[in-house]
């Protein structure tokens, strides 16, 4: 027990704690997506109620996906606790700054606004989670998701805050993926490629099918209408 | 040409320290910085004023003890070299150009644009070493070397310690001065006696003297003037990981 924590007191032992977390955030992105896309589906939400029931409901599947959430809960808190904690770390080994710093010149941008996207990210999941885990799981009123979604993505306002959270995203994860590898001493010569390939269906494609839920909404307004 | 230096001055490790504008309208373009500021110094012990304090040594990119940021740049603009390679042709006539110390908590300023380096002689008493044995020479074809492996670890043996990543680095990580040397003695039949413990114990020495981790921003690996890959820090990842599996 010593030892995990002097591990991950360590700044070369946070960041692998944090690159797991990351990686294991980026499965849970793929069966969110998956799941998301049957809300395009013109079936006035059969599938994709059929699919949040079985999330909720199933017997079989109830403990180990409610063990599964839990640990997805669990390394989005220790995700973002080391992200604060070595963000301080880091801001301390500087106390005085440049007056001229050409860091710009020498880094991309997503690396160097990791924390400011993380934070956009943490905002855009309490907001989400209230809007939709709470409300289909706990809430009082309607427990649609189908419905919850195409209402809420109706308002333009919230679409494109959706729509901007998918873009933070992708930056977050074009530096964050390749980033977890090197911190896990994988990305060496011989996969360097294969990550960066594999890093665009996480920072591009993943994102970009997110965001299409809610541009797609906004472009049928009445698709809900219709589908009844 | 003539060039206006925007110099830190900084009497002591107490001082606050300040930035002061110096003139200097005599520069050939062939000179190199250090000499441009050898020629400044002059000037001021001329005129009865202390001289600007900078670290040099060998002047030709080997000893890494010149180091400064340069307008923002570790070294200043251009990659692969140390100050002492940077020559005034690589300004235009009349520019301003800042001059910094390395800004680093493990780095304090000793004086003006010298800052105390020791925090890297500690990482290295801490696990930069491997145990040799005593006694007669060994034969030279004793130890076997593969050649991908030998080019490997010389080109981490390149890192002359001169603070560059430090200092580029938004969270002053030494990472990549600790991955080269890790890197180069863990290829090396010769430093697998030690392996373990140097890349823990010296991963522990770089947190002790208050350097940040790293994230991966990979600014180092541009600013370093032997150009020393980040596939060290990724091997340096892997060694701890190896070391504490």
């Amino acid at each position: 027990m010593n030892g995990i924590i002097a591990f991950y007191n360590s700044t070369v032992g946070r960041k692998i704690v944090m690159s797991l977390t990351g990686l294991f955030i980026c499965l849970f992105l793929i069966e969110h997506l998956i799941g998301n896309l049957l809300l395009l589906l013109q079936d006035g939400g059969a599938s994709f109620n059929a699919y949040a029931e079985f999330l909720t409901t199933n017997p079989y599947a109830y403990l180990p996906l409610r063990i599964i959430e839990l640990f997805l809960f669990f390394t989005i808190i220790v995700h973002a606790w080391s992200g604060i904690t070595v963000w301080l770390k880091n801001r301390r080994a500087r106390p005085v700054k440049y007056n001229t710093y050409g860091i710009a010149e020498n880094a991309k941008f997503a690396s160097r606004w990791m924390f400011g996207t993380a934070l956009l990210i943490l905002l855009f999941l309490i907001i989400h989670l209230k809007e939709f885990f709470f409300e289909m799981r706990f809430g009082e009123g309607n427990h649609n998701g189908y419905e919850i979604a195409h209402q809420t993505f109706a308002n333009p306002y919230y679409s494109g805050f959706y729509i901007f959270a998918f873009i933070v995203l992708g930056f977050h994860l074009y530096h964050g993926f390749q980033s977890a590898f090197q911190t896990l001493g994988l990305r060496t010569k011989k996969y360097i490629s294969l990550i960066e390939a594999v890093a665009v269906i996480f920072w591009f494609i993943i994102p970009l099918g997110f965001a299409m839920i809610p541009i797609y909404i906004l472009l049928h307004p009445y698709s809900m209408a219709l589908a009844k | 040409m003539k060039v206006t230096l925007k110099v830190w001055r900084q009497k002591d490790k107490n001082d606050e320290g300040r930035f002061v504008d110096y003139a200097a309208d005599e520069v050939s373009p062939d000179m190199s910085f250090l000499e441009m500021l050898d020629v400044v110094n002059v000037g001021l012990v001329k005129k009865g004023e202390i001289p600007i304090a900078f670290d040099h040594d060998c002047r030709e990119g080997i000893c890494g003890s010149c180091g400064m940021m340069i307008n923002g740049r570790a070294h200043g603009p251009g990659r692969g070299i140390a100050t002492c390679q940077l020559h005034m042709r690589s300004f235009q006539d009349g520019d301003e150009i800042v001059v910094e110390p390395w800004r680093a908590q493990a780095f304090p300023v000793i004086k003006d644009l010298m800052v105390d380096r020791t925090a890297l002689d500690r990482i290295m008493q801490a696990g930069g070493y491997t145990s040799a044995k005593t006694g007669g020479v060994p034969d030279g074809n004793a130890i076997l070397v593969p050649k991908p492996a030998a080019d490997e670890a010389f080109d981490a043996a390149a890192c002359i310690g001169c603070g560059a990543c430090v200092a580029i680095c938004p969270n002053s990580s030494a990472m990549l001065f600790v991955a080269a040397k890790v890197s180069q003695l863990s290829i090396l039949p010769q430093g697998q006696a030690e392996r373990e413990a140097r890349v823990e114990n010296m991963i522990a020495q770089m947190d002790e003297e208050l350097f940040g981790g790293c994230s991966n921003t990979y600014a180092c690996e541009a600013e370093c003037p032997k150009g020393i890959s980040v596939r060290h820090i990724g091997r340096l990842n892997h060694e701890l990981l190896r070391a504490k599996l």
